[in-house]
């Protein structure tokens, strides 16, 4: 059974949709990537799946039906958003960002563990745990979007374009540790990228949207061996 | 010397009342972006409801303690059933709203309690404290209870997750959401603790302007120009503010203006600050790198 199961999925913002009937799939300890131009509606799906636009069809998550649950409630069945624009909390520090990845848990010495944990994929969060979290550097944020993610120990990660706006030598170093990361913990990652050629050496499987549709879904190799996903995205 | 000490002395126990009520004006700006003109009437039906309860016999303490309980609950209902539906309303619907509230709840304590002016009982004794003269109790009192409560709610905001979850929904709503913040449930008690803080303002202010249903109309003003002298997205600089608006408002009124003319200073502080600083003296102008 998958972690996540995506069916027929419809959302959009109120004026027609921009999704029109997608199937993804997450397996459980899988990587799925959903790779596609800008416009495609890859962002709106992460959306719809944690509930936070109108949306249509069937999200179950371990075989539970998730599709009409709120936002908040769907983080705490442990599905972590690591959203577009990485929603870093400005004006907290660095510490209390992450403290907030573990709002809706009650243990309190796991909590303790997973600040160690997390300072160990990310050094450099250490290093800036005091400091106000608008002042770091993009890179710095988008680790700490993930590190958030992570605080809540969670079953599922959906995580919106990690390398965006990113100098090329930190997308690498993101990459790294998202590839420690999902080695080590047991949880399904769903990642949503335009750098279709990183995100396929992260993920398992992948699908490919175009205008709301999925044009091509399959394992990793199949989508890197196919002949136009190689020409439109992988630029090969 | 010894006046103007005086005019210092009781223009920060006037500024406790103003830090209080801008403390309340900013703690609902920072969750909704907007100025709640009605803060000043919740105060005063709160102060009515206590001056109801004294009148019927309660003890003082305990009266404070039920007005403070109750304001809150009454702050998070207004919250539940007039504000959130207008959440996502333009800005100006919004505002409107605001002053709906303001001149219901000013009426309706009209209503309910009449226009006649009401002594309020000051929980502190009459003669000043340690046979000094430059403080009265009730003004030491005042400054007291004010900066009590301010220690309190930064020890909540600081130090507790419910408070770190308040902050949260007051940066951002969205990511809020998806760490699992109730956000509406954070909102609605963030205007239970403004309303409980303007009921502590209100209970603070009667003794000594007497309670009618106009008494809150100068503290929100003077209160405004404090939360904007402070920065009105800065908790810290609503208080200090207050207290600066406090002193800065009796000295003027006492040497250079007279009395009469006390609430021009408000008002030349708010054109001020707008021209001369928006951000107010604490307010942040965050650090965002794109």
């Amino acid at each position: 059974m998958s972690l996540l199961a995506v069916r027929s999925l419809y959302a959009g913002y109120g004026q027609g949709d921009v999704l029109h009937g997608i199937d993804v799939d997450v397996a459980a300890g899988g990587v799925t990537a959903v790779l596609g131009s800008n416009g495609a509606g890859k962002t709106t799906l992460l959306r719809a799946v944690t509930g936070m636009v109108d949306h249509r069809g069937e999200v179950t998550l371990q075989g539970r039906r998730i599709d009409k649950t709120p936002t908040e409630d769907i983080a705490r069945l442990g599905v972590a958003h690591v959203p577009e624009g990485r929603g870093t909390f400005v004006h907290l520090t660095t510490e209390e960002n992450l403290r907030l990845g573990a709002y809706s848990r009650r243990d309190r010495p796991g909590v303790a563990a997973d600040f160690d944990r997390v300072y160990q994929y990310f050094p450099r969060l250490a290093e800036r745990r005091a400091q106000q979290a608008g002042t770091l550097s993009g890179g710095e944020q988008q680790m700490l979007a993930i590190g958030r993610g992570l605080m809540l120990r969670p079953k599922l990660v959906v995580m919106d374009e990690p390398s965006f706006g990113l100098a090329p030598l930190v997308v690498e170093e993101i990459y790294r540790i998202l590839r420690d990361v999902s080695a080590a913990e047991r949880m399904g990652i769903l990642l949503v990228e335009q750098n279709a050629v990183i995100a396929l050496q992260l993920a398992d499987h992948a699908c490919v949207l175009e205008t709301g549709r999925v044009v091509m879904s399959g394992t990793a190799q199949e989508v890197r061996a196919d002949e136009s996903i190689r020409r439109a995205y992988l630029g090969l | 010397m010894e006046e103007f000490l005086h005019q210092v002395v009781s223009g920060l126990a006037n500024g406790g009342v103003y830090a209080s009520v801008a403390l309340a004006l900013v703690m609902i700006y920072r969750a909704t972006h907007l100025v709640n003109f009605a803060q000043g009437e919740m105060a005063l039906c709160s102060t009515y409801l206590a001056s109801a309860l004294i009148e019927a016999g309660v003890p003082y303490w305990l009266a404070f303690s039920a007005t403070v309980g109750i304001s809150f609950a009454a702050g998070m209902l207004i919250e539940r059933v007039i504000i959130r539906p207008a959440a996502r309303a333009p800005v100006l619907s919004v505002v409107i709203v605001f002053i709906g509230l303001m001149v219901a709840l000013n009426s309706l304590a009209s209503w309910v309690f009449g226009t006649t002016i009401r002594t309020f009982p000051s929980p502190f004794p009459a003669r000043p404290p340690f046979g000094n003269h430059y403080i009265g109790s009730h003004e030491l009192g005042v400054v007291g209870v004010t900066l009590g409560m301010m220690l309190l709610l930064y020890t909540f905001f600081r130090h507790t997750s419910l408070g770190l979850a308040m902050r949260a929904v007051a940066q951002n709503q969205a990511s809020s959401r998806l760490v699992g913040i109730r956000v509406g449930r954070m909102l609605a008690l963030g205007w239970g603790l403004a309303a409980a803080v303007g009921a502590v303002a209100g209970m603070m202010v009667a003794p000594v302007v007497f309670l009618d249903p106009s008494m809150m109309g100068g503290v929100l003003l003077y209160a405004f120009a404090a939360a904007l002298l402070g920065g009105i997205d800065s908790p810290g600089g609503a208080v200090v503010g207050g207290f600066v608006v406090g002193v800065l408002e009796n000295v003027v009124g006492a040497y250079l203006i007279g009395t009469e003319l006390k609430l021009t200073v408000a008002l030349a502080l708010i054109v001020g600050v707008l021209v001369l600083r928006p951000a107010g003296l604490f307010g942040s102008v965050a650090a965002t790198r794109v």
